[in-house]
């Protein structure tokens, strides 16, 4: 509090004792600070709801018969696949999109030309903002059908690794594509927290690199990338979370079955969590409904964990950092 | 030789200021060449344009570099790559965003009509109908969730800068904020839907539903850029208004507030932008239907990314001897045109509003 304290209001106009520590506030204040302590509230109360409720019509979906759980017997057995295709796809599209992500960051930040600067930070804000059942579209009537060609010329030549161990779709709406997808939708959200990032750096710091000589490279290895070491860490732990949350886009690309496999160009390709819920949710019985719901529990808790990680690692860099 | 002779010769060898230098046309340079070095065996092996511009791209990144090499030094040579590098991603992702606008806005263009703006789907087989409902579903949903968040979001962040600075609770609500920024959409979905199916039972569907969900998506949005805009404003302004003697909640809603209008009407309406093309949770909560339904409290209520997720998993069938793709794709890639637009346009104003309500400067 004691930043605060040399910005005590002096409540209303009327004499205020300096020693007299918390003096009483007006009406008005109490009311008003009453309500933004109840709006912040609000917020915990709503994120237990999500866990409570979550847990309350989720709990029946863990022990329904075992006819729920088709092609599977149990729900263990049901949503392991299911987190298995989720974290493949995510990972793939972060694989994809952070080194373009970064690039175009600092390309924004540092590298262009300012009148190329601004409209280019403009149109990756813009991209953002596309919906993902747009990304889905486009992924599933225009990107998949172009990319049938790659796969095949990825199962003819890198064939020997297991990712890419054919036979090759020839729909190309696979795990493969929709990881593209994924990477497009999440390289605005971390284009955009980075760019901010790296050009908050000390304008400093960067003109004493440059004038010891440094290379603008070295420049941006020395001041910038250090400045701005959680900062990075967040924007993808943001672009890891829409990814593994991402619904539409992996729902409208894939032709989804429940299966553990590395083969990200094949027919058969595992579901996500997400966009197993959105499709088989419309013919969905109140007992599988139970099930459904269970899996987006959890999906939250995976996502909560990862996000949980990610403020840890934030935090501690930040902690180093203030050494 | 006198030592002062041999000094000055040293010195001018090794400190020598200009250091050789690829000219500057030199990345032009080896650009065009790298283009034409990968035409060679583009043309004679037919590839296409995409193979041909990749294999462009890597050897412009082999050369140049190795050039800045021989020439300059291995820092400076470094420092190409790293340029060309960031350059080479800025290019290729501009491609695949270029290309869906591209794409909605051609097959989206020759769909939309009068008609289809003010046509609903009831009794739809084939071709015809339209979007009216869902737009109508949309601009209700997202206006409901806007007026469920925007007071939470915004109270809420004057708590984290005026009242909560350090204590406990604001740590919690900052920490758990950042944790709601990562909820996926269609767990909110999924809550809306535990929520109400708790109360009214399993069969329930309703608009409101779809406004709940949005509303715990759009809330975390509304309150990182609400506080950040805060931030911004100088503790001067609000130091000079309690030194004029004004009660703190007259100096937030009288000076803090109104300094800060332009960038929090920008991020709220960023924050609709961001929610209004959400499809999962409205998908699970709010269902479809194909007439138009103005009650949020009652019944399915289609909005525009969930028409756009059903025209094109159900698209129907093409009528008899045309060909051509099913009617649902095309009003499907009609919606999303509309849907992109809506988009950019509430993100342009929301710049504009920025720009307009921008505290002078000096």
């Amino acid at each position: 509090m004691s930043a605060t304290s040399s910005l005590a209001p002096p409540d209303g106009g009327r004499e205020v004792e300096p020693a007299a520590g918390k003096a009483p506030r007006s009406r008005g204040d109490r009311v008003f600070a009453g309500t933004a302590r109840a709006a912040g509230i609000a917020i915990l109360v709503a994120l237990a709801g999500v866990f409570v409720f979550l847990t309350v019509e989720g709990l029946p979906g863990l022990s329904q018969t075992a006819a729920t759980y088709t092609p599977n017997t149990s729900f263990l057995s049901y949503v392991a696949p299911l987190l298995f295709g989720t974290v493949l796809a995510a990972v793939l599209a972060l694989l994809l999109a952070v080194p373009f992500a970064f690039g175009i960051a600092l390309f924004i930040s540092h590298y262009a030309p300012r009148r190329l600067a601004v409209p280019v930070a403009y149109v990756v804000d813009l991209l953002a903002a596309v919906p993902s059942v747009v990304f889905g579209l486009w992924g599933a009537r225009s990107l998949a059908p172009y990319l049938v060609g790659a796969h095949d010329w990825l199962a003819a030549h890198l064939g020997w690794l297991p990712f890419f161990d054919g036979p090759a779709s020839v729909t190309g709406r696979t795990v493969f594509t929709a990881g593209i997808v994924l990477a497009i939708m999440v390289l605005p959200i971390i284009t955009a927290i980075s760019r901010e990032i790296f050009a908050q750096t000390p304008r400093l710091n960067e003109e004493a690199a440059l004038a010891l000589g440094a290379t603008r490279w070295e420049m941006i290895r020395l001041t910038v990338f250090p400045y701005a070491r959680s900062g990075m860490v967040s924007a993808v732990m943001l672009g890891l979370g829409r990814a593994l949350g991402e619904t539409m886009a992996v729902a409208m690309v894939l032709s989804a079955s429940p299966v553990v496999t590395l083969n990200l160009i094949s027919n058969t390709n595992p579901a996500t969590i997400a966009s197993n819920i959105a499709s088989s949710f419309t013919e969905a019985t109140p007992a599988k409904l139970h099930v459904l719901i269970a899996t987006g529990l959890v999906l939250f808790a995976f996502t909560f964990a990862v996000n949980f990680a990610a403020r840890w690692v934030v935090g501690r860099s930040a902690r180093r950092m203030a050494r | 030789m006198s030592t002062t002779e041999l000094a000055v010769q040293d010195v001018t060898t090794s400190l020598r200021l200009a250091q050789p230098r690829l000219p500057r046309w030199a990345p032009a340079l080896v650009g065009v060449l790298a283009v034409a070095a990968a035409g060679l065996p583009a043309l004679l092996l037919g590839w296409g344009l995409v193979p041909w511009l990749f294999l462009a791209a890597v050897l412009f990144l082999v050369v140049l570099p190795l050039w800045s090499l021989a020439v300059e030094n291995a820092r400076a040579a470094v420092d190409r790559l790293m340029t060309s590098l960031v350059w080479t991603t800025f290019g290729v992702a501009m491609i695949p965003l270029a290309w869906l606008i591209w794409t909605v806005v051609k097959n989206g263009a020759s769909v939309i009509s009068i008609e289809f703006l003010t046509f609903d789907m009831r009794n739809i087989v084939s071709d015809g109908g339209g979007i009216y409902h869902a737009l109508l579903g949309t601009l209700l949903v997202t206006g409901a969730a806007a007026l469920i968040s925007v007071p939470v979001g915004l109270f809420a962040a004057i708590y984290l800068v005026e009242y909560g600075k350090g204590s406990r609770l604001a740590k919690w609500v900052t920490f758990l904020v950042d944790v709601m920024t990562g909820i996926p959409s269609i767990v909110a979905g999924l809550f809306a839907l535990a929520l109400f199916v708790l109360i009214f039972g399993p069969e329930i569907r309703l608009g409101f539903g779809g406004s709940v969900a949005l509303s715990l998506l759009m809330i975390p949005i509304v309150v990182r850029s609400t506080e950040e805009m805060l931030r911004l404003v100088p503790d001067d302004l609000r130091e000079a208004s309690y030194a004029l003697g004004v009660p703190k909640w007259r100096t937030i809603t009288k000076v803090v507030l109104p300094t800060s209008l332009g960038g929090i009407i920008t991020g709220v309406m960023l924050a609709v932008a961001r929610v209004i093309g959400e499809t999962a949770p409205l998908l699970v909560v709010a269902g479809k239907t194909d007439s138009v339904n103005m009650n949020l409290f009652n019944e399915r209520m289609t909005t525009l990314p969930v028409y756009i997720y059903y025209q094109f998993t159900q698209p129907g069938v093409a009528p008899a001897g045309t060909g051509g793709d099913a009617p649902g794709i095309a009003r499907a890639w009609g919606a999303a045109l509309v849907l992109i637009a809506i988009v950019m346009v509430l993100n342009l104003i929301a710049r504009l509003v920025g720009k307009i309500y921008a505290p002078r400067k000096g």
